[in-house]
């Protein structure tokens, strides 16, 4: 769902050169240089207090930037007032105005443009029924569920048509199954509508499922600006590796390099050979020198897990049979967390070599019934993966 | 509240000393009162309960529902002038950084540490004919050269008429009124106003849409804080007002006093009570409309 159809010469909606914001001596937005393209859905992600907000307050001009310039449309809308800007907000607390019904809501922002009385009544219309809210002309906010309200604040921002809708965590009042809903309905909307969203969330799942693309902030600088997979699968550092999911980590050093591939060794595992397309940062592999400090990193649904005794008959065909099984660990489980689709395990494995025990962190596919039952807490395993499956980070 | 129930001890151990208070000290004095409104003086301090409406009867004399119609005047534009005056003080206060504010409610409450009596001498030096105000604009006046043109300085009479009271009891009871407005501001969502400015509005829109309806509740108990005091005012006028600007509670003072009538004076303060009262019962409308209107947030 992450339209890959909108790669045709994408126009710049909003473009955000040098940005920086200071509160006291907080740095909350540390230069920032964005695109944002016409149509995509775009999330800022990270934890509180990297200037995700921040940096959308301040293309909603509710927050005037100490250095940078803001273009929206082109135009230079830096010291543009936030009543003059073509862009709506919908505020985490909602924001309604409590002393007026939900159509007067809708309608505040169109009757300040001096519309007619019958067409404001037609747009409020329109946009109640977008956000399927018919009927609820007449209440007032606190008479609405969370879901309403949610939804009346989007059709304030919508019926006003902006160029760009800024959502700022959006959903993070709502309850999860409600959450999962809105997700769904917010992702439709913006493909129906073809309008840029501009999306502030903390919740990785939530900027994984929803956004075309994602920036990926820390201490008020873009870490990582990639769709969705290019931040899962090909993080740019281990911040960005383990802010989105979980992975495992293993310090390691280079051993020999060329333009097929990589010569490392895990140190307690022992030598590994990986293509080059595991290297996943910026430096390339050129720039690599031999008795480099490497990260290697998997993720927890790459490794294999099966029961110690019965894994050699499983490992021909592992993988597909394109890849062996280059590393294998064996251990106990420590922890299982069940989730239903999918079982998450903390393994102590033991490193064949040094002896030293790691915790290794599994993700397991519930596939059949009986292999769930296979598994309790304490059964020795047997951990394995293709070197291939591996990302290789510098540090 | 619970716990009350349980423990009734407590409860009557707390609350008596309060309740013995309230009775002997304010109930049983104003039963008295009620009792000698219907009375008649037999004598310099005799005072016979006859049970005569005389006293009521005599209050609707054009003399003194003229002084009560200009009492009502002068505590309305006393308020108005409070609301006009107090809000946007509120509101500085309200919209000022943290550090500021609780200096500016300071100087806000400053006045309480002063006696009234002093403070109102004070203006009696500020506006007399020799008063400040007079000094100053003399002093302005001979360095404009005005008197070339208008001849000698004319002092302004500024005290013993219905501007000095109007400005003693503005003076006095401004902080009745913009603490509660202060306190409706400062409660007021700040990402309403955000949303409003987001939607289009400027500020002067944002506030005659947002801030305003939703800061009615602390309007009107300002009203009520400034209107009630000033109808009953009398010391401020007593020094400031001079004979033309008596109000009700100068006449009801005189009639204690100089007049030496108490049963004429039981029976207008009571009507002034009863006025009082009736002003009450409105401000439950009064706050149900602005409370429809901050509804539950």
């Amino acid at each position: 769902m992450h339209a890959s159809a909108r790669e045709d010469a994408p126009r710049a909606v909003v473009s955000l050169r040098g940005i920086r914001r200071r509160f006291g001596r907080v740095t909350a937005v540390d230069g920032i240089d964005l695109d944002i393209r016409e149509g995509e859905f775009f999330a800022l992600l990270g934890p509180s207090g990297c200037g995700k907000t921040t940096l959308l307050r301040i293309i909603a001009g509710l927050e005037r930037p100490d250095a940078g310039r803001i273009f929206i449309d082109g135009a230079d809308m830096t010291t543009t007032a936030p009543n003059h800007r073509p862009v709506n907000m919908v505020f985490q607390s909602y924001a309604l105005f409590p002393h007026m019904t939900v159509a007067e809501n809708v309608a505040y922002g169109l009757r300040l443009e001096g519309l007619a009385r019958a067409v404001i009544a037609e747009r409020v219309r329109e946009a109640l029924a977008l956000v399927r809210l018919e009927g609820l002309e007449d209440r007032r906010p606190d008479a609405l569920s969370g879901g309403q309200r949610q939804r009346v604040a989007l059709a304030r921002a919508l019926v006003k048509r902006p160029r760009v809708l800024l959502l700022d965590e959006p959903l993070s009042a709502l309850d999860a199954r409600l959450r999962e809903e809105m997700r769904l309905e917010l992702s439709a909307l913006q493909m129906r509508l073809g309008l840029t969203f501009v999306l502030v969330t903390h919740d990785q799942d939530e900027a994984l499922s929803m956004a075309d693309r994602i920036a990926v902030m820390r201490n008020g600088r873009i870490e990582q600006l990639d769709e969705p997979e290019g931040l899962y699968e090909r993080p740019r550092n281990r911040f960005v590796a383990e802010f989105i999911g979980k992975i495992n980590f293993f310090d390691s050093i280079l051993e020999e390099v060329d333009e097929e591939g990589l010569r490392v060794v895990l140190p307690g595992v022992g030598p590994l050979s990986l293509p080059v397309r595991c290297l996943v940062t910026e430096r390339k592999a050129a720039d690599l020198a031999l008795g480099d400090a490497l990260t290697l990193a998997i993720r927890p649904e790459k490794i294999r897990i099966s029961r110690a005794g019965d894994h050699a008959d499983a490992d021909s065909d592992l993988f597909g049979g394109q890849d062996k099984a280059d590393v294998r660990l064996t251990g106990r489980i420590a922890e299982w967390a069940y989730y239903g689709g999918i079982s998450h395990m903390i393994v102590e494995a033991t490193l064949p070599q040094s002896g030293e025990v790691r915790r290794i962190s599994v993700v397991f596919q519930n596939a059949a019934k009986e292999t769930v039952e296979a598994f309790d807490i304490g059964d020795a395993v047997v951990l394995s993966w293709p070197a291939s499956a591996m990302i290789v980070l510098t540090s | 509240m619970e716990s009350w129930r349980r423990h009734p001890l407590v409860f009557w151990a707390m609350g008596l000393p309060g309740i013995f208070w309230l009775i002997v000290f304010f109930l049983v004095p104003l039963g008295f009162v009620w009792l000698m409104s219907f009375g008649e003086k037999r004598g310099i301090v005799d005072i016979a309960i006859t049970g005569t409406l005389e006293n009521y009867l005599r209050a609707f004399d054009p003399v003194y529902l003229g002084i009560l119609f200009k009492t009502v005047r002068i505590s309305l534009i006393v308020t108005l002038l409070c609301i006009v005056i107090g809000y946007p003080v509120a509101y500085v206060i309200a919209f000022s950084p943290p550090k500021v504010r609780t200096w500016l409610l300071l100087a806000i409450m400053l006045p309480f540490w002063i006696n009234m009596l002093i403070r109102t001498y004070a203006l009696i030096a500020v506006f007399r004919t020799r008063g400040y105000v007079n000094f100053t604009l003399e002093w302005l006046y001979g360095l404009l050269r005005l008197d070339a043109l208008f001849g000698p300085f004319q002092p302004l009479p500024m005290l013993y008429n219905e501007f000095a009271v109007i400005f003693g009891i503005v003076y006095v009871f401004l902080p009745f009124a913009v603490l509660p407005m202060y306190a409706a501001i400062e409660r007021l969502d700040r990402s309403l106003l955000e949303a409003a400015a987001d939607l289009g509005a400027s500020r002067f829109h944002t506030f005659l849409t947002i801030t305003l309806p939703l800061t009615r509740s602390g309007i009107a108990s300002a009203v009520l804080l400034v209107f009630i005091p000033a109808l009953g005012s009398f010391l401020i006028p007593e020094l400031l007002g001079g004979p033309n600007a008596y109000m009700i509670g100068n006449v009801i003072a005189a009639q204690f006093k100089k007049a030496n009538d108490w049963p004429f004076g039981a029976a207008l303060s009571f009507l002034l009570m009863y006025a009082t009262f009736a002003i009450l019962a409105v401000r439950p409308l009064l706050v149900r409309r602005a409370a429809k209107g901050e509804g539950a947030r």
